[in-house]
């Protein structure tokens, strides 16, 4: 039998407008549970104003392997960096 | 000074005071980690909400008294708590038993509360009815889940409901005290928080597949029990512990 709960990653939006961040994973039965869980465990200071819960397991991700593969084609195409560009200062979360 | 007013402020203080220091026991103890932060949680809830009753208290007493004296300097026959509380935390199943019977409770009492004629209970009822109602939703969650879970959780929930069930009588007992605030406007009669109180207790224990304890005896209801400062064994024992620094060292500070 296995004893352990499965492990689920969390989601947290800190305000309106924000996307979900991951804030960090834990131990939960089920997804309700987990949702309980973050609450109790990541908003405890206020951090949110919703929540996502993924079970761990289901998340594929890249392998570290393929990096340069993947990631360093981007690296020499500073065209596709949007720096030329002046940022108005009281533009907020951009 | 009011006396049924502070004695019933002392007795709303002294639960969620005493509860709050049983749950605060289980820190480094829970089944998991996510189960330590949320029962200590539910514990710094209730605390909060034990201060301001025992504030409260204090200025209704009117002898300078504030929570801390309330809270470190009394002794056990001055708690006036229900004896539910101060039951020492059993299993995982006991604690959570007990924390469902009290939230499910708590709960139709803090709504009450929040239509009181006083406004400054009023206030302090609604602020703490929202965090009571994620109590109850927990508190039930759990007991769904260990009744409904293996053969071994069902039993251990179902003992612990039967064990703790003659303590709950003592929560829609009313007294002298009671019936004053029930004349002016602060406080609900509790004998009619009973029933709501039952039919929310047996919609859940159905869910989980548990049986309702039918037992009528109820400990303390008739005669006076913690609210009238009849207590278990129990309490000296946690206030002993809860209490040592302040009496080792008076006035003492953090």
């Amino acid at each position: 039998m296995k004893s352990e709960w499965p492990l689920w990653e969390i989601f947290i939006r800190s305000q309106h407008g924000l996307a979900h961040r991951h804030v960090g994973s834990l131990h939960a039965a089920d997804a309700e549970m987990a949702i309980k869980n973050a609450r109790d465990v990541y908003t405890r200071r206020n951090e949110g104003v919703s929540i996502w819960v993924v079970k761990s397991a289901d998340i594929t991700a890249s392998s570290p392997g393929d990096r340069e593969v993947l990631f360093e084609p981007a690296a020499s195409k500073i065209y596709r960096h949007p720096t030329f560009f002046p940022m108005p200062e009281d533009v907020k979360h951009l | 000074m009011n006396d049924s007013l502070f004695e019933y402020l002392l007795r709303l203080g002294d639960n969620d005071v005493v509860l709050a220091q049983r749950l605060g026991e289980w820190v480094g103890h829970g089944p998991v980690i996510e189960e330590d932060i949320a029962l200590t949680n539910v514990g710094l809830d209730l605390l909060g909400q034990g201060r301001m009753w025992l504030t409260y208290a204090g200025e209704v007493e009117g002898e300078g008294r504030c929570e801390d004296d309330l809270a470190f300097l009394r002794d056990a026959p001055a708690f006036r708590n229900v004896q539910l509380v101060e039951l020492p935390n059993g299993d995982f199943a006991a604690t959570m038993a007990r924390q469902f019977y009290f939230d499910r409770a708590h709960l139709l009492l803090l709504t009450a509360l929040a239509r009181s004629a006083d406004p400054r209970v009023a206030e302090i009822a609604a602020k703490a009815s929202r965090e009571v109602a994620y109590h109850a939703e927990r508190s039930a969650d759990w007991v769904i889940r260990l009744g409904d879970g293996t053969e071994e959780s069902h039993s251990r929930m179902q003992t612990a409901l039967d064990k703790l069930w003659p303590y709950t009588g003592e929560l829609f007992a009313a007294d002298a005290v009671d019936l004053a605030l029930v004349e002016a406007g602060t406080a609900p009669d509790p004998r009619t928080l009973r029933e709501p109180w039952l039919a929310s207790v047996e919609a859940v224990l159905a869910e989980g597949k548990l049986e309702t304890p039918r037992g009528e005896w109820m400990q303390g209801a008739r005669r006076g029990g913690g609210r009238q400062g009849v207590h278990t064994e129990h309490l000296g024992h946690m206030l002993a512990e809860m209490q040592f620094l302040q009496r080792a060292y008076p006035g003492a500070q953090w």
